[in-house]
């Protein structure tokens, strides 16, 4: 699978965001996506999956060759496509259990999940994000904790097992348990059938991931790309090399961020 | 992986159906004294029965239409039947009924259900009970099932001590008008201290057209015993209006527990105006769970009159308002003894154009100690075209009261659907999804085959709410 992101253009009520986005996603590849706020991460992720909010105004988003940008957002996920949401959304009386079953039925087929193996499945996945099998039983993301609902987005991946992930800055508002465990998740779906973008504003969670790129983002487009060795410069020179080399502004509380380094915030 | 979707199963109003009508009487159109003889006449009653139609039939006309609630202001009482005898025997045995009318059960899955997990089962067609059996164990106990009018012939002094008195035919036009003409439901008796563990269950069918339907339900549980009676309800789509109005009366005495689940999905041409209420005595407790889901308009608020001291009290309701219709339902409570308590559950979902409205009241009379009440009305909106009305009304004259009132009303937000097309359930589904979610805590307290058939029928309902 080949996600390519071509000259991609969106704007909300208006006003531009994305201002030519291009960015080519190969299998077994887990790329970076890091930027300032604003930069216009998480509306990439929005348009991939066709928020409603959003309207794209040019290029095209190919999978395997062919636009998706014309599909509902179900027809997307069938695709193999998924998002972690950064807000994940409560669902009050439909269960966690019955969601998955369901969903599962969708995007992995119907002889995939049946009877009991899909159910024991599920409590390997939520013993292994260190959740309690509980959750089954409860409503989904109602009531749940920031740092419950992003495990719940990482055990949704793994039990949805899709070819081509987004997480859209799950490493947000985690603690470094969490982190870990949450980057774990990633990391057990790698593999030569499984791409993905981390949007994130942290380089910590680099730490845990190891990406095979890097991108930076910011006034809607991607400034700079590169692999190992961009992670290093910047782990080693922070956002303030990004500042003297592209002119990059951070607001205060992201300067504050980065300035602490990894275990801000 | 697979990329087919399965699709919701939807379909039609698929109970729309109908057989000829062939009924072997039928009083002639509009309601006067001679269509009330009429109906006394061919039921061969006592005279102090038909003393009491002529009676509420004057009431009837005395008393104005109710100026609030739903709109009915297209009913036209002069072009209705009110009376259509389908067959000239009731039976004990399905191969007895009379073969359309039989098919027309068959096709709504009563036989069966009757086999799976009924104690026993009422059917009425048009205007009289054609069908009605129940387990020979419960019968050897002692509890009685009949339709009404067997009761008036084998139980007349229960019937004379309990029939008209929960709801008088002075109550409401509604409750004189099915006074004047009942005809049919169910007569229950369960003696003291008998369980009745798996539930009755009457299924009222309107065939013919432009009809009235007025059964009659009149359930005694005697002390410490315990019922749960069930009634389900559908009618043929016509292009003309028909009405159900039914009067229903739940004495439960000292100790007993009367449950009384309705599952309605009257076509969309049926006024539903329906008068339901029970009297709880010392320690007793009276459930109504009362699912509005078809008609035109319908009006009704189950309610609980408590009695006795420690006597407890409980209403869910849910209500669907859809194109075209207005449901207009709610509960009330009246608290008369001390240590009472009720609670009152209301979830409403309106879409295309529709009208659901709760209407609840709460009273609480002077003197009473500890007495406790809950009422929790979510509303659900579906688009914005649709409604959702509240109308709480209390009446509190104690002191020692406890009274909590909490009202919701959500829509389904883009991001809940966004989220879950996102797992690739498309629009319909996801919606589906939502809207089950949202009705998930009532679900849970019907029996297991009438949570399937509620969360079938909201399926049904939710053709074409989206694209």
């Amino acid at each position: 699978m080949k996600l390519e992101i071509k000259d991609l253009k969106a704007q909300i009520d208006g006003t531009p965001i994305l201002n030519g986005v291009d960015l080519t996603v190969e299998e077994g590849r887990i790329h970076a996506l890091m930027g300032p706020n604003g930069s216009g991460k998480s509306t990439l992720a929005n348009v991939l999956f066709g928020h409603p909010s959003y309207e794209v105004t040019g290029g095209e988003v190919l999978v395997d060759g062919q636009n998706i940008l014309e599909m509902e957002t179900h027809e997307r996920a069938q695709l193999g496509l998924f998002l972690a949401f950064q807000y994940p959304v409560e669902v009050p009386g439909v269960t966690v259990g019955r969601f998955l079953k369901r969903a599962s039925e969708i995007v992995r087929g119907e002889d995939q999940v049946k009877g009991a193996g899909f159910i024991k499945e599920l409590r390997k996945n939520l013993e292994f994000m260190g959740m309690d099998q509980g959750f089954i039983n409860r409503y989904l993301n109602d009531g749940f904790s920031g740092g419950e609902k992003k495990r719940m987005e990482i055990l949704q991946m793994l039990t949805l097992k899709p070819r081509f992930a987004v997480l859209d800055e799950t490493d947000s508002g985690l603690d470094i348990d969490a982190l870990r465990i949450v980057a774990n998740g990633l990391n057990r779906m790698r593999g030569p059938e499984f791409g993905a973008v981390v949007i994130t504003h942290y380089q910590r969670i680099l730490d845990y991931i190891k990406p095979d790129y890097v991108h930076i983002m910011y006034g809607g487009r991607i400034i700079t790309s590169g692999g190992k060795e961009l992670v290093e410069t910047l782990e080693a020179q922070g956002y303030e090399w990004l500042r003297k080399e592209y002119g990059i502004e951070l607001d205060e509380e992201e300067e504050a961020a980065y300035e602490h380094g990894s275990e801000a915030r | 992986m697979s990329t087919e979707v399965k699709p919701v199963d939807i379909g039609e109003y698929k109970y729309g159906f109908h057989y000829p009508d062939r009924s072997v009487y039928k009083t002639q159109k509009g309601l006067t004294e001679q269509v009330v003889h009429e109906i006394s006449d061919h039921k061969e009653e006592p005279e102090w029965m038909r003393e009491f139609r002529l009676k509420s039939l004057q009431a009837f006309w005395m008393k104005p239409m109710p100026n609030w609630g739903a709109d009915l202001s297209e009913l036209n009482f002069d072009e209705i039947t009110y009376y259509a005898r389908p067959t000239d025997r009731q039976s004990r045995n399905w191969d007895d009924v009379p073969q359309e009318i039989k098919e027309t059960y068959e096709r709504l899955g009563i036989p069966e259900a009757e086999q799976k997990y009924l104690a026993g089962v009422g059917a009425q067609y048009d205007s009289e009970m054609v069908y009605h059996n129940i387990h020979k164990e419960l019968e050897d106990k002692g509890v009685i099932f009949s339709d009404p009018e067997t009761a008036v012939r084998e139980h007349p002094e229960l019937v004379k001590k309990f029939f008209g008195t929960v709801i008088p035919p002075s109550d409401n036009k509604f409750a004189a008008l099915n006074s004047a003409v009942w005809s049919g439901g169910s007569f229950v008796y369960v003696p003291p201290g008998v369980k009745v563990d798996i539930p009755l269950q009457a299924y009222f069918r309107i065939n013919s057209e432009s009809f009235g339907q007025f059964e009659r339900t009149l359930i005694i549980a005697d002390r410490d015993s315990f019922v749960h009676y069930v009634e389900g309800c559908t009618a043929p789509v016509y292009a003309t209006d028909s009405l159900h109005s039914a009067v229903v009366e739940i004495v439960a005495l000292e100790g007993a527990r009367v449950r009384y689940t309705t599952i309605q999905n009257w076509s969309s041409d049926v006024y539903n105006l329906v008068t339901k209420r029970g009297v709880a005595y010392d320690n007793a407790t009276v459930e109504w769970v009362d699912g509005n889901l078809g008609s035109k308009r319908t009006m009704k608020y189950p309610s609980v009159w408590l009695m006795g001291d420690g006597a407890h009290g409980e209403i869910l309701s849910i209500a669907f308002g859809g194109k075209g219709q207005e449901q207009d339902t709610g509960a009330k409570c009246v608290h008369t003894a001390s240590n009472t308590s009720s609670v009152i559950t209301s979830k409403s979902i309106s879409k295309d154009g529709g009208t659901a409205s709760y209407r609840g009241q709460i009273k609480v009379e002077p003197g009473l100690e500890n007495v406790k009440s809950h009422v929790e009305c979510d509303a659900l909106i579906l688009d914005p075209n649709s409604k959702s009305n509240t109308y709480p009304y209390m009446d509190i004259q104690s002191d020692d009261v406890s009274i909590e009132h909490e009202a919701r009303v959500s829509k389904i937000s883009a991001e809940q659907l966004f989220y879950l097309m996102s797992r690739g359930l498309d629009e319909a589904e996801a919606s589906l999804m939502i809207v089950n979610g949202f009705l998930d805590p009532l679900v849970k307290e019907l029996p297991m085959e009438y949570a399937v058939e509620l969360n079938r029928l909201i399926e049904l309902e939710m053709e074409g709410s989206v694209g």
